[in-house]
């Protein structure tokens, strides 16, 4: 075969260079995640839809924990046909991923009849292992929950001894280290029982739709598909709900705008109704407020439970609403009509009856398997994940009161190996009574990962290493990260024309608005927007639903048009365009915007 | 006045009455009789043609000598396109057709006999499902008084042995005996801005969307394609504008000071600003809906806002291009539903 054809390389990825000064910081993830010169032959892209900021040591665990579940899936226990699992690199804090094709046909035609026994079933009795699903999760959520308080005492409580348990204290320390990580490797297979099916269904009735009505924008397949009762949308719900029970308590006038949490706790606590408010508040809380702020995968990413700020911060706004007469609650009947109807609507479009048997084949699938493709992340990514960093900062606090480091968030600068080292050198310490090794250790480390960390976060990385295979035709790289050979060749050609100002991105829901940007980094700024202003933030997030009431738009850095932000901005009916890559960066706080949700264009006006 | 066998009003005329009135005519006719506004008019029924074409058979053969032609022969086309056009714009009219657009003419201007008239050809094997016929006759915009219309009816059917008429038809091999042509007269939307709509996407056939172009002026710039209009898409079914390009509007069509119309250049500060607004574009993407509902099909439609605001439909005609491609269909039922999904996992290649 000629190759008169130079092939489309992004930089290779032993061009990518260790950043200077972080070379140990580099070091310490494990070996496994470090390119080799082999990888060169390979196409590698950021994952930053995932991971869009510099990983720590610690929190690789989840690509770990994700990766090995995502490849035993669809490798070993679904057989999808035309692709393994996915491979996972790590540079200067960036996870690069690159999926593992099979191309051989005699291979997919082996892995096809293998898939059709065991994803069939799979879709054939879908509610049924569905809803055996939820008890799975929820008993390891609970299992998670039972794990044992860390403690040291200084002499083994008598009860202990007279009890005969025989197995001391520290010992415990190790159990429950090792439980806690394991439940969490064990949540990630949960996690991917289901999804690359449910996706894959979803998928079926898109690639449809586009060729039935090759026009047809993502958001409105996304419409007809979207459930409306989805266990994500609870936390909003819960908020509204406490705005209306505010009113009714008549406690209301105490949810000024900028209030925080610690003002306004001691004021509830003095009155009768106040105490009422705050039953109903802790009814929400447990499990509906434990949703992080971010997408689970970093330790940072904290729950409304954790901190009540964000959910505060969204109570004026709905009891504003309540008061000035407006429904605040999610219409669900009238989102579910509305979806009937655009299905109907489309049907009536189709050529011939036969189409519209397949249509309504493909939509039913579809239907059937989204509760779980929006259902699971409440579990998963949001509530086990608490728990999980939660559990670990136990430890980080533990091993601090012992002088390891002098924070307790500084436990997720170490590697879960190095976590497990620290523990049992703490549990040696306390067994034969001299000091721990760790504090002479730790401290210089830690200090020195954060400062890579932070020098990591100012550079960028390219999107993709090496070079672009000709046709991608992973399914789960299409679905999980709409990675197509056309977005690849827009990437290579972004390089070339640097100053622009349109920002491009998945339009998620349409309309089109100008306004004030309010670049939003965190969760502590919500309280900067204002109404009327367009949010520019990094990831959208259903935790961030509440400050949908106030916003008039909605761009991110990352997420596709299912985003649950992009469908909470649909509900809401503003403008909204998610997956830009770069808004955040390229927009200044303060700038006049245009939004054009239905072309998923962002225009900075000045 | 009442309908005539030689003159049919809009209200008068359906779609099954095409061989009399043309397809321009007849689908005028439809629209107006569906509630759709169309400017107002009458029909020169085919009957006076037919008169003319038969006195002039008498002399020398007509259509048999046209069937005759072959498509290569372009000069035997051109001598006897000129020789057919000459004897048609210099026959007189028949007494009786003659006598009825006079009267027609009175009750359409009422009292203003000097109020311009659109003058188009109406073919009878026009914008059928088959072939569009489109732009082939003559079409003659901004005509004022009885005298320039009478006129221009006889140029009209001339206008059916032009070189491009006579070479499509032989194209096609379409016999010439059922081809006979009649004239609308209508009164004329005087345009801010006109254009095309397609309720399918003449871009990928798609058709839950709806694609509007717009340019200032009258539509003729556009139809002619010596502006490249604003373009719009929206969705037939969500209601959103989804694509948006304005372009540079350089010039426009206008009416004339003494009939007819002429162009001239857009003033600076209209140049890229668009055409019709969002809501005349909902406003407009409704009326095609509505056609396409009464039609049952896709249509291609000409379209004009005057300078009041108001909408009128100049033309509707079924979507010939998509439709003529015969798809076999994109999916069929599946005995097991499940098996649908090897689409997305079996391997696109």
């Amino acid at each position: 075969m000629s190759t008169t054809v130079q092939t489309k390389c992004f930089p290779l990825p032993s061009s990518l260079k260790v950043l200077p000064g972080t070379e140990r910081a580099q070091a310490a993830y494990p070996y496994y995640m470090q390119f080799s010169k082999e990888d060169d032959e390979r196409f590698w892209f950021y994952n930053s839809m995932h991971f869009p900021e510099p990983m720590s040591v610690f929190d690789v665990t989840t690509a770990e924990a994700a990766y090995c579940a995502l490849g035993a899936a669809n490798t070993r226990v679904h057989s999808l046909p035309t692709t393994l699992g996915i491979d996972y690199r790590i540079i200067n804090g960036r996870i690069y991923i690159g999926g593992n094709a099979v191309t051989d046909p005699a291979e997919i035609a082996r892995r096809t009849n293998e898939f059709q026994q065991r994803a069939f079933y799979y879709y054939e009795h879908w509610e049924e292992l569905f809803a055996q699903w939820k008890q799975k999760m929820l008993a390891l959520i609970r299992s998670a929950e039972a794990l044992p308080k860390l403690s040291l005492p200084e002499f083994e409580p008598l009860e202990h001894v007279r009890a005969g348990r025989g197995i001391a204290s520290n010992h415990y320390l190790l159990d429950t280290y090792q439980k806690t990580l394991e439940g969490y490797f064990r949540m990630w297979h949960h996690h991917f029982e289901f999804l690359l099916l449910g996706y894959g269904a979803y998928l079926t009735f898109f690639d449809f739709c586009k060729k039935a009505f090759p026009e047809i924008s993502d958001q409105t397949v996304a419409r007809m598909v979207a459930g409306m009762e989805a266990e994500i949308f609870r936390p909003d719900d819960e908020l509204r709900r406490l705005a209306k029970c505010a009113i009714q308590l008549g406690v209301d006038d105490l949810f000024r705008n900028g209030i925080t949490p610690a003002e306004i706790m001691p004021s509830l606590k003095r009155s009768e109704a106040g105490r009422k408010w705050l039953e109903e508040l802790a009814v929400s809380r447990e499990p509906w407020f434990n949703i992080n702020v971010g997408d689970g995968f970093y330790h940072y990413h904290r729950s409304w439970n954790d901190d009540l700020s964000m959910p505060f911060a969204s109570l004026p706004g709905y009891i504003a609403n309540v008061k000035a007469g407006e429904r605040i609650e999610r219409p669900v009947e009238k989102l579910m009509s509305e979806r009937k109807q655009l299905i109907n609507d489309y049907r009536e479009l189709l050529n011939s009856d036969q189409e519209r048997a397949a249509y309504d084949q493909m939509i039913q699938l579809a239907h059937r398997v989204f509760p779980y493709v929006e259902g699971h992340k409440f579990y998963c990514e949001h509530w086990y994940t608490n728990l999980f960093f939660n559990k670990i900062r136990e430890f980080g606090t533990l091993l601090t009161e012992h002088g390891f480091f002098p924070e307790a968030e500084d436990v997720f600068h170490l590697t879960h190996y190095e976590v497990e080292a620290a523990i049992i050198d703490l549990m040696t310490s306390w067994s034969n009574g001299s000091p721990p090794r760790g504090p002479a250790r730790w401290t210089r480390i830690v200090n020195e990962r954060k400062a890579a960390i932070a020098e990591w976060a100012r550079h960028e990385t390219p999107p993709a290493l090496g070079p672009v295979p000709d046709i991608i035709d992973d399914p789960a790289i299409v679905m999980l990260w709409g990675i197509t050979r056309e977005n690849l060749d827009s990437w290579l050609a972004a390089g070339e024309k640097p100053d622009s100002n349109e920002i491009k991105g998945f339009a998620a829901s349409s309309g089109v608005v100008d306004g004030i940007a309010r670049v939003v980094m965190t969760v502590d700024e919500i309280d900067r927007l204002r109404r009327g202003d367009i949010l520019v933030c990094h990831v959208t997030n259903p935790s961030w639903a509440p400050v949908f009431q106030k916003i008039a738009a909605a761009v991110s850095d990352i997420g596709g048009s299912m985003s649950h932000a992009a469908i909470v901005a649909r509900e809401f009916g503003l403008p909204a365009v998610v997956g830009t890559g770069t808004a955040t960066q390229k927009i200044k706080d303060g700038q006049r915007i245009r939004v054009d949700g239905g072309r998923g264009v962002v225009t900075i006006l000045q | 006045m009442p309908s005539t066998a030689n003159i049919g009003w809009f209200a008068d005329i359906t779609l099954a009455d095409r061989l009399k009135v043309g397809g321009k005519g007849a689908s005028l006719g439809e629209l107006a009789r569906a509630g759709i506004a169309v400017p107002p008019g009458f029909v020169v029924t085919t009957r006076g043609f037919e008169q003319v074409l038969a006195e002039l058979e008498k002399e020398l053969p007509v259509r048999a000598r046209v069937e005759a032609l072959s498509l290569q022969d372009l000069r035997g086309i051109r001598l006897l396109s000129e020789e057919l056009r000459t004897r048609l714009k210099g026959a007189p009219l028949p007494k009786d057709v003659h006598a009825d657009i006079v009267a027609a003419h009175a009750a359409l201007c009422r009292s203003d006999p000097n109020r311009p008239l659109a003058v188009r050809s109406s073919a009878t094997a026009e914008d059928s499902e088959e072939a569009s016929f489109a732009g082939l006759q003559d079409t003659y915009l901004w005509v004022k008084g009885v005298e320039a219309v009478l006129e221009y009816v006889r140029w009209c059917w001339a206008s059916l042995y032009s070189v491009p008429s006579i070479s499509y038809r032989r194209k096609d091999r379409i016999p010439e005996d059922g081809i006979a042509i009649a004239v609308v007269v209508q009164k004329m939307v005087d345009a801010r801005s006109a254009g095309v709509m397609f309720t399918r996407s003449p871009l990928t056939g798609d058709r839950s969307v709806i694609t509007i172009e717009s340019a200032w002026g009258l539509g003729s710039a556009v139809v002619s394609g010596e502006v490249t209009p604003d373009r719009f898409v929206i969705g037939k079914i969500t209601d959103q504008i989804s694509g948006r390009e304005i372009s540079d509007k350089r010039r426009q069509d206008v009416p004339a000071e003494r009939g007819g119309i002429t162009q001239i250049e857009t003033p600076e500060e209209l140049r890229h600003a668009p055409s019709i607004s969002d809501d005349e574009i909902k406003a407009v993407a409704e009326i095609g809906r509505k056609v396409e509902r009464h039609y049952g099909k896709p249509q291609d439609i000409e379209w004009a806002i005057d300078r009041g605001g108001e909408i009128f439909l100049l033309q509707s005609r079924p979507e010939t291009v998509w439709s003529g491609k015969d798809k076999a269909p994109i999916a069929k039922p599946a005995e097991n539903p499940v098996q649908h999904v090897m689409k997305i996992f079996g391997g696109r290649r």
